[in-house]
């Protein structure tokens, strides 16, 4: 062991010294590696950045909700199954919570119709196009992590009145309200006009794709006077426990039935959505992402094991006369092995580590460029790529290693 | 003079080898480089091997030096059966039993003379502390006291020769095995390598030298003649008339 040991700071000593008399050709090597790990841990940043945006995504969501809709979260075949179905109402919710109230000991806490509309929204002259419009009840802000920055979400009283007054998501503000608060000021949706009484906090896009911040809420009652034409609507459902979800979830699909009132041979035409449904659907789709991505820039790191390999070979080559001096010394074959492993893998980890100071460089200035990249760089990522460094280095040397390893002395000593 | 006559008494057998062949394939042909060699050597003795090339000197000293194994026949070495080993426990035999110079001294250039000379001895699992303490001791054994932090480039072909004795010396070994030890150096440096053997026997160590030259032979107590491969003639001492046409 301790023989072992001693063999081993030597390999070490030796790489370093190899590498310090052949300093042009061990960079240039390197240069693959450093190449390949900065490609791979880029990708890796990347990946990491994705899947934490699509947590931050499913968060909005939220875990303890579950969504009643038409269509289920998921890709169908049979579609023509759901599309005869009947439309969700904001009038289930009333009913639900009716049924909840009703039922001791039940799992769901309060049903929260919404409706929801694109539209335009103005005010002096300034306008945003695309906005989503939502309708709902005082009740949305427990199934939502929507919080806000300035005033206030509307209150019991304004949701049953139906009062014209809405909460603005933080990019709406933002865009019709540059310069001054817009708390109390009027704004323009459909011809009509609606008093700002808060504001939400940022709350970032979901999955890249749709924005909170270009939202706007307003109760129900409302919504329905100016927009009940032809808007999708449903209801969700906040849970009591979210550890006890499917039962949550059993439950409602009963009291859906009885709203419904579907008969026991009846097959649900409704649908129970919830984020892990969602979560399982997308989540294929992000696996995917990343092994493609990781493989392609995989390869880059491969090419730059070859060019390790290739090196070491030519070292084992022009060092063959040594191997036999050492051999007749008493070097045994591992002695020999762990020398030109630990030559190539020194190599790699140079490389990894050069790699990982650019690529974190890299992040950081991506990160300060374009703030939306989705881009992480992470402790785990960095002992993530001198593992791969490290693998690398033994995957390319070993061959070289071997051959010399198995080098006959009396042939290696004769070598000029 | 005086010393060079002054033989020594001889200790236990080192090498025993009996009736050793040796064979080759070269392309379709069998080179049949030794082809039945008995010999003896024990402790204490200071032996050349000689004989023109193509002899099988040198396929006779790597079986010697544990580099290669016999085709057929018995080696046994301080006892201990060489031909049926592995290459790990052939490996252990050249760290501890055989310290080889070779005529190109063979000495990793980018090292110092001390860290050249620790070299089996970190193969041999010493201790840091003791592996410096003994390499430098050797080291100035050989008269290269103020050498130890030198590299190969910075020394003389004596000294780089010293520093390979040193480093075949440092293991304790029970043989020195030197293959024309002289052939890289002018006769002088030779001429003072040569006493440096001489010493070493004097101080008790078994020396095998493996040369072509009669001038080198003639330092050795005892020399043996190979011709094609088998044992011309082994005698006792350097007898000039015998001794005449070796090699061109």
């Amino acid at each position: 062991m301790k023989r072992f040991l001693y063999e081993l700071s030597e390999s070490w000593k030796i790489a370093a010294a190899q590498m310090r008399s052949n300093l042009t050709r061990s960079t240039l090597t390197a240069l693959g590696v450093i190449i390949g790990i900065i490609a791979v841990t880029l990708m890796g940043t990347a990946v990491n950045g994705i899947s934490i945006g699509f947590d931050k995504s499913m968060a909005v969501l939220g875990d303890d909700v579950l969504y009643v809709t038409q269509w289920p979260w998921k890709p169908v075949d049979d579609w023509w199954n759901y599309r005869d179905r009947k439309k969700i109402k904001t009038e289930y919710a009333d009913t639900l919570n009716r049924m909840i109230a009703a039922t001791p000991n039940s799992n769901l806490v309060v049903a929260v119709p919404t409706s929801n509309f694109m539209r335009s929204v103005k005010y002096g002259g300034n306008q945003v196009d695309n906005v989503f419009v939502l309708g709902t009840t005082s009740d949305f802000i427990v199934t939502s992590t929507i919080d806000c920055t300035a005033g206030r979400f509307f209150n019991e009283l304004e949701s049953r009145g139906g009062a014209n007054v809405v909460v603005i998501g933080y990019d709406v503000a933002d865009a019709l309200f540059p310069s001054e608060s817009p708390i109390d000021k009027s704004v323009l949706i459909n011809g009509q006009l609606f008093k700002v009484i808060g504001v939400n906090t940022r709350q970032g896009t979901f999955l890249g794709l749709f924005s909170w911040d270009s939202m706007v809420a307003m109760p129900l009652g409302a919504f329905k006077k100016y927009f009940s034409a032809k808007s999708e609507s449903d209801v969700r459902v906040k849970v009591k426990d979210k550890t006890r979800l499917a039962d949550a979830k059993d439950e409602l699909t009963g009291l859906m039935r009885r709203v419904r009132g579907l008969p026991p041979e009846k097959r649900d035409d409704f649908s129970i959505n919830e984020q892990q449904a969602f979560k399982s659907t997308l989540d294929p789709v992000k696996n995917s992402i990343a092994i493609a991505g990781l493989f392609i820039t995989g390869l880059s790191l491969f090419v730059g094991a070859i060019g390790i390999m290739n090196i070491t070979f030519v070292s084992v080559k022009e060092r063959t006369k040594e191997i036999g001096t050492r051999k007749a010394l008493g070097a045994r074959r591992r002695t020999i092995l762990l020398q030109f492993l630990i030559e190539s893998t020194a190599l790699c980890l140079l490389g990894g580590f050069i790699g990982l100071a650019f690529a974190y460089l890299m992040c950081f200035g991506i990160g300060k460029a374009f703030p939306s990249f989705p881009i992480h760089f992470s402790i785990g990522l960095v002992l993530i790529s001198m593992i791969v460094s490290i693998l690398t280095g033994l995957f390319s040397g070993f061959a070289p290693a071997w051959t010399a390893s198995r080098l006959d002395p009396v042939t290696a000593l004769r070598y000029e | 003079m005086e010393t060079r006559n002054s033989i020594r008494p001889l200790g236990p057998v080192v090498i025993d080898i009996e009736n050793i062949t040796k064979e080759y394939v070269m392309g379709e042909e069998v080179v049949r480089a030794l082809r039945g060699v008995s010999l003896q050597i024990r402790r204490n003795e200071y032996i050349a091997i000689m004989g023109p090339s193509g002899s099988g000197k040198s396929t006779l000293m790597n079986m010697l030096g544990c580099l290669d194994t016999p085709s057929s026949g018995r080696y046994e070495f301080n006892g201990k059966n060489v031909a049926e080993m592995d290459d790990d426990e052939l490996a252990a035999v050249r760290n501890r039993e055989i310290g080889f110079v070779f005529q190109t001294f063979n000495l990793l250039p980018r090292s110092t003379s001390l860290r050249n000379v620790e070299l089996p001895l970190i193969y041999a699992g010493i201790d840091p502390e003791r592996r410096e303490e003994r390499a430098t001791q050797v080291l100035a054994d050989v008269g290269l006291g103020d050498r130890i932090n030198h590299k190969p480039n910075e020394l003389s072909g004596g000294q780089r020769q010293r520093v390979a004795i040193a480093r075949a010396l440092v293991n304790g070994p029970s043989i020195i095995l030197a293959d024309e030890p002289t052939g890289n150096l002018d006769s002088k440096t030779g001429e003072e390598i040569m006493e440096l053997f001489e010493n070493l026997y004097q101080r008790g160590n078994t020396v095998i030298l493996v040369t072509h030259e009669r001038d080198i032979a003639a330092h050795a107590r005892r020399t043996v003649h190979l011709r094609d491969g088998l044992v011309e003639m082994d005698h006792v001492g350097f007898i000039p008339e015998l001794d005449l046409p070796v090699a061109t």
